[in-house]
């Protein structure tokens, strides 16, 4: 059975491309690149190298990119090393409902250090009103955090609107691009971000490396010290293979980005209009029109998200949820709950990202297998039976409009 | 994730359904605390003659409702009443911690079903000693 993947949001195939650039820095050229010897050279001169497409790919100068791990890294330093660095100034943090939990529990862990955090809510599509924003302020208010768009509903948020809120009060603003960077044309110049995480896996790199961009007077604090590596702001050896990785990626994403985007899109765009017409109380969430070209996100109601996926991988399809139970705490999605879906439709998240490898015969497949799994888990649901019969459902609350 | 048992009872769950004129029924959960089981029981003799149900649930919920459901199947009031969560969850080989929760919610909706039923027969038991 051909496998077919729709999940790019959790993480891409790595680019042949980029495996090739990545080989000779796992054999070779093994060295240190902070060894002074012939080793640490090439090594040196590769991680410079993939600075300079990590730069490039979003308009940055090349010292303005911090290697790191992971994207959730690079938002743990953003947060808390930016908080840390201006504690002087104020405590005060305003971030969304909707951030990604890497946002979300430094946050947490800031507030009970004695920082305050104020938390956006959004409307029904998931957007945050620059307002709403402006109105959070206070004299205190030393960090803005708003990710650019939304992993679990692919919602694309007005970032240039807030970073000019941001930069009118003089506050330094973080965005979490990871959803983003490789995928859209992100430049942080023109959306005028302080600082923005972005991780290579999302886009055919490797996963391992991931970098930090801040602008050239921001402060922050270092997470990890004790190494000269990064500037001193990130202490620890390179995983040299996978920055080259990075890198290439990079370069690769600002080529075919086009390409890219256009054959999402048109992919997207078939899930969303067809997906309703083969299964009735389907709702998408997220944006209708401001939302990542290769990201279609629904609710389908009286099932349930991990009993799909399930299903849906026997037939070879991998897809998302972020129901209850797919979830290792059990507990509903909070960017679900955020748009004001209730439990019960929150349960019945699935979440179909596209990448390169896709086409429209994975989305025909799609359609065909779909509809009578959501079937055959219907037949087995009280909910469904209560439905039918007429009867009121507990606790079932208006479900978002379809557009 | 799952055990191969566990895959199998949700793959081909036994026991799927309503009975119209069932003699208990038992409802548990909420979608609020993610999933949520009707049992129903038809009783003669003091056997459950039949079980059926319907899950709103993740792949645990709706193997432990199947389990149960064959588990009960065939037992006398007495013998249901003894199924355990973790005679359940043992008999799918085992559930991940963080299901545990859906094996509880099985045996639960299968006792309310029974409860429903003696509640229901005791009702008639006085009606009869009436008349």
């Amino acid at each position: 059975m051909p496998k077919i993947y729709l999940d790019h949001s959790a993480t891409t195939p790595l680019h042949p491309e980029v495996k090739k650039a990545m080989e000779p820095y796992l054999t070779e050229f093994f060295g240190n690149p902070q060894s002074l010897h012939s080793f640490g050279e090439p090594a040196k001169k590769a991680i410079e190298e993939a600075r300079h497409k990590v730069a490039q790919l979003i308009g940055a100068k090349t010292e303005e990119i911090y290697f790191t791990a992971s994207g959730a890294e690079s938002n743990n330093f953003a947060i808390k090393g930016i908080a840390w660095a201006y504690q002087e100034k104020g405590n005060h943090i305003i971030t969304s409902a909707i951030e990604h939990f890497s946002i979300l529990y430094p946050t947490k862990t800031l507030s009970k250090w004695g920082y305050e955090v104020t938390q956006i809510p959004v409307d029904k599509f998931g957007v945050v009103n620059p307002d709403d924003v402006r109105k959070a302020i206070k004299k205190t208010t030393i960090l803005i955090s708003i990710m650019h768009a939304n992993n679990e509903i692919g919602t694309i948020e007005p970032i240039k609107e807030i970073a000019q809120i941001a930069l009118d009060y003089g506050i330094p603003f973080h965005s979490d691009g990871v959803a983003t960077v490789g995928q859209v044309p992100v430049k942080v110049s023109d959306l005028g971000v302080s600082s923005l995480s972005l991780a290579g896996h999302t886009f055919y790199g490797p996963k391992g490396a991931a970098a930090l961009y801040l602008k050239k007077g921001t402060r922050i604090m270092p997470l990890i010290e004790g190494g000269i590596q990064e500037g001193g702001r990130r202490g620890g050896t390179e995983n040299v293979a996978a920055i080259v990785g990075l890198g290439k990626a990079c370069e690769l994403a600002e080529q075919e980005m086009e390409k890219r985007i256009q054959q999402q899109k048109h992919l997207r765009n078939r899930i969303i209009q067809e997906l309703p017409t083969k299964i009735d109380r389907v709702y998408l969430t997220g944006h209708p029109e401001k939302r990542l070209p290769g990201h279609a996100s629904f609710c389908i109601e009286f099932i349930e998200g991990e009993a799909m996926l399930l299903l849906l991988d026997d037939e070879g399809i991998a897809a998302a949820s972020g129901s209850a139970c797919t979830s290792k705490a059990l507990k509903a999605s909070h960017v679900l709950l955020a748009l004001g879906i209730d439990h019960a439709l929150a349960q019945g998240s699935i979440v179909f990202t596209l990448g390169e490898d896709n086409s429209d015969s994975d989305i025909d497949t799609l359609l065909v297998k779909l509809p009578p799994i959501v079937d055959r888990l219907r037949q087995m649901s009280p909910l469904y039976a209560k439905f039918k019969k007429g009867e009121k459902l507990e606790g079932d609350k208006e479900c978002i409009p379809k557009k | 994730m799952y055990s191969e048992k566990v895959m199998e009872h949700f793959r081909n769950p036994k026991n799927v359904g309503e009975i119209e004129d069932a003699d208990g029924i038992g409802e548990v959960g909420n979608p609020v605390c993610g999933d949520m089981m009707t049992f129903y029981i038809k009783v003669k003799d003091n056997r459950l003659t039949d079980v059926k149900f319907k899950t709103f649930g993740c792949g645990a919920a709706i193997a432990v409702s199947s389990m149960v459901s064959e588990m009960a199947k065939g037992k006398t009031i007495e013998e249901a009443l003894k199924i355990t969560n973790q005679m359940v969850a043992q008999e799918l080989g085992g559930l991940p911690p963080n299901k545990l929760h859906c094996s509880n919610l099985g045996a639960d909706a299968l006792h309310k079903a029974i409860e429903d039923y003696l509640n229901k027969k005791g009702g008639e038991g006085a009606k009869g000693a009436k008349t």
